[in-house]
């Protein structure tokens, strides 16, 4: 990782110790007064259980043109930021996608070459609708090796991040306490309950957690109606199309529209929130990688519309080149952050019961 | 435009008289002389709101009663305290801290450090800043117009009235006509050399914990022509911070709360008060004036390897040495005399099975002039630690007289349009001696009346 980063967020965080007038706001606070000096692997932490709500930037009276210049949201997600880059595997590629919005774009267009490609050689082999574009079997042994090794590297990064940070021995109550704090996005909701600083200055809101929330239980519908297509598939021996009241479209229909509807509000909060106070030149890759979340859910739900017009096989190549590269980029584009994000909340849950147990 | 009110600063005083004024459809303005990012003046830097209450109330546990607030208030000030003014502030504190909360404060449990406010202090989320930002806000929603760059120069009394003012902004002077005017530009401390005229040279080496735009302009202004003054003025709020601190707006992360752990000397190795007088929240404001007594407005906290932990951290690292000859020579004091100091004491201090850092313990020393009379412990363990202490002025207490509607007077006579809240006028209740968090209380409790005030006048 890189030690200016490091120094600079330790400079800052060494502040704050000294301060704590921010000890409210989010999880970051009690987990770095519990130190009083900062290791790489504490710095790491603190930046991964960092939201960016930026409740403490627009409370601290040390922000620029102050001579301690803080800027601790900045620093931490320089950090974080670089910590995912560190930690992926294999290591390097996130380095090429993290903060790339060009490279991100580029290898979604590959991924459409990639499946117009095997339309054409492979094709239907005989089968109806989608399968009359690409057979299920091909679509298997394409998007199987695109699923799991995403998995699989996401895996050992947070092994990886597990030991740099330090954080001790997995207990299931810590996995719980941080899936809980994910699904209400508490870390969002300021401490006081309304919501972050992020599109207007000091004003609090709930445009980002509610935005985030969409987009993130979107897509987790999405996942479950692929999951439950998949499942129809092979043990109940129904093939695809499904109708409206199936079980893939009761689940993918408001998936689709949540994760649409949630990546267009994201990029718009993300247009108005001041640059300065996240990670330096991360703008690109992230408004990129959101465009393709959105754009994901938005193919496939067009895909729906048009299914049974002559627009669908060229709409199903589009869709299907976006889910791959998609899910190939995971581990190196902000949707890492998700997984990093549970793990040091897992990790601090960890801390928490620690030292409840020691007082 | 025409403004019925004109609040000169931008602090909490000025803002919830701007707040309360504009409730009641007064068109306001509010001139503040620091640049936005440096709004708000030492509320910037404040963290808690002292309240009493006689239940659970927001953040507060237990009770508080008045008496007990004003017994208090008392023992700082020992006595020099305006009973009629202190009761008012503190009775209305109650009814304060709703109030704030309607108007978009938010409050967090005690922070971790300070736990021995959790009865008596509401802590703002974020800090000061937080709470600034929050009215400012709230301001605006009413419709409130503020103006920062703008420091105001003078205020034109005519018998006893003011009848204008003039401000600075963009590079010219301006004049406004308000029916009435509120003053909530805070002490004169930021201005070394009038601190200099009342203390003498000493104190050029004091530093200015908060903000540097509270230069004392209004207030001269007011005070050359004839307004009440109240108020001593080498009186002021000053607490010991580390020395390495900047000269403006250093702040809590300045603040060292290792006193109680430690034995303090001079320039010349000696030590001068006992540092176990009590838990250093009840404490820490005395120590200003300790350390402006001393040679060259300088102390020297020595501790030792086992007590680094038993306080808050400081933003500042503490000298090391490995001996206290060498911590000496990094500290630029004399080795000899240090260690002499150092033996002196530890050979007066007795059992220390009974040290508790955070309750008067009765671990004292015996036969020491000065005793140290809680936390005694002997200074061997090393590595030795070290800070350099100097005078950190939060607010001086000269200041303008109020009555008990926040008016400013001249002679036995109010001025009919002019109001002080803040502190600029806490003088009027503090001679001396400071109680944490009461700033904001007065502040709040008088922004409030003056504002009230002012806008019954100007409707």
């Amino acid at each position: 990782m890189q030690t200016d980063l490091l120094q600079e967020a330790r400079r800052q965080a060494e502040i704050c110790n000294a301060c704590r007038y921010c000890e409210g706001y989010c999880s970051v606070f009690p987990a770095l007064h519990a130190h009083r000096a900062f290791t790489d692997g504490d710095m790491t932490q603190l930046a991964n259980l960092c939201h960016n709500c930026r409740g403490c930037y627009h409370a601290c009276q040390y922000t620029a043109p102050h001579e301690f210049d803080l800027n601790l949201p900045q620093a931490l997600a320089n950090v974080r930021h670089d910590s995912w880059e560190a930690f992926a595997f294999p290591t390097g590629a996130a380095r090429a996608f993290q903060k790339n919005g060009l490279m991100i774009a580029l290898a979604t267009v590959i991924g459409f070459a990639l499946l117009l490609w095997a339309a054409r050689a492979i094709g239907s082999m005989g089968g109806e609708d989608f399968y009359a574009v690409l057979s299920h079997n091909a679509m298997v042994a394409i998007f199987v090796p695109a699923f799991l090794f995403p998995l699989a590297s996401v895996a050992v990064s947070l092994r990886r991040y597990w030991r740099e940070t330090q954080a001790g021995d997995l207990r299931l109550p810590d996995i719980v306490a941080a899936f809980g704090s994910a699904a209400r996005m508490r870390n969002l909701s300021g401490g006081h309950g309304d919501g972050c600083n992020f599109e207007d200055e000091d004003r609090f809101t709930h445009a980002r957690r509610i935005a985030h929330q969409a987009v993130m239980y979107g897509f987790l519908l999405c996942f479950a109606s692929t999951t439950s297509g998949t499942v129809l598939h092979y043990a109940f021996d129904m093939p695809a199309p499904y109708g409206l009241l199936s079980l893939p479209k009761l689940l993918g229909i408001p998936g689709g529209v949540l994760l649409t509807f949630g990546c267009v509000w994201l990029l718009d909060l993300k247009r108005r929130a001041d640059p300065a106070l996240g990670a330096t030149g991360a703008r690109s890759g992230e408004i990129a990688f959101t465009a393709l979340l959105g754009f994901v859910g938005f193919s496939g739900l067009a895909l729906y519309a048009v299914g049974q017009t002559g627009m669908m096989p060229a709409l199903l190549v589009i869709h299907l080149g976006a889910v791959l590269a998609f899910f190939l980029l995971t581990p190196f584009t902000k949707m890492a952050h998700g997984f990093y994000r549970l793990t040091a909340l897992t990790a601090d849950a960890a801390r928490i019961r620690r030292s409840k147990a020691a007082s | 435009m025409n403004y019925d009110i004109a609040i000169i600063g931008g602090g909490n005083a000025a803002l919830c008289a701007a707040i309360t004024a504009a409730e009641k459809g007064a068109r306001v303005i509010i001139l503040e002389a620091a640049p936005k990012p440096y709004r708000g003046g030492n509320s910037r830097h404040t963290r808690n709101f002292r309240c009493m209450h006689s239940g659970p109330l927001g953040p507060l546990v237990d009770s508080y009663s008045e008496a007990e607030y004003l017994d208090d208030l008392l023992k700082v000030t020992d006595g020099r305290t305006d009973i009629g003014l202190a009761r008012l502030a503190i009775r209305t504190s109650e009814e304060c801290l709703p109030w704030m909360q309607e108007r978009g404060v938010r409050f967090q449990p005690s922070l971790s450090g300070t736990l021995s406010l959790a009865r008596t202090n509401a802590f703002f989320l974020g800090g000061g800043k937080g709470l600034v930002n929050a009215y400012y806000r709230t301001a605006e929603k009413l419709g409130v117009t503020v103006c920062y760059d703008a420091p105001v120069t003078h205020l034109e009394l005519d018998d006893d009235r003011i009848v204008f003012l003039d401000y600075t902004h963009e590079g010219e002077t301006r004049r406004l006509s308000p029916n009435a005017v509120i003053v909530a530009s805070g002490g004169f401390q930021a201005d070394t050399d009038w601190l200099a005229r009342a203390w003498g040279p000493a104190a050029k080496n004091f530093l200015i914990r908060g903000t540097p735009y509270n230069r004392g302009v209004v207030l001269a202004d007011l005070l050359e022509q004839g307004i009440e003054q109240v108020g001593d003025p080498t009186q002021c709020h000053a607490v010991a911070i580390d020395g390495r601190a900047p000269k403006f707006d250093g702040g809590i992360v300045t603040r060292l709360d290792c006193v109680p752990f430690s034995i303090v000397v001079n320039k010349h190795a000696e030590r001068f008060y006992d540092e176990g007088e009590d838990v250093w929240p009840k404490r820490y404001a005395i120590w200003g004036r300790l350390v402006a007594a001393q040679p060259d407005q300088v102390g020297y906290v020595i501790i030792d390897g086992k007590s680094l932990n038993l306080f808050m951290p400081s933003v500042f690292p503490p000298i090391k040495a490995d001996t206290l000859e060498g911590l000496a020579v990094e500290m630029g004091l004399p080795p000899d005399r240090l260690r002499a100091t150092v033996d002196q004491f530890n050979a007066a201090c007795g059992d220390t099975a009974a040290f508790h850092p955070s309750e008067l313990d009765g671990v004292t020393t015996t036969g020491l002039e000065p005793p140290k009379t809680n936390w005694a412990r002997p200074i061997v363990e090393p590595p030795f630690y070290g800070y350099s202490l100097r005078t950190g002025v939060t607010f001086t207490y000269l200041g303008l007289k109020v009555d008990e509607t926040a008016q400013c007077s001249i002679g036995n006579r109010p001025v009919g349009n002019l109001w002080a809240a803040g502190e600029t006028m806490a003088g009027s209740i503090l001679g001396q001696g400071y109680l944490a968090g009461f700033g904001m209380t007065i502040g709040t409790v008088f922004g409030r009346i003056a504002g009230r005030e002012a806008a019954d006048y100007a409707n």
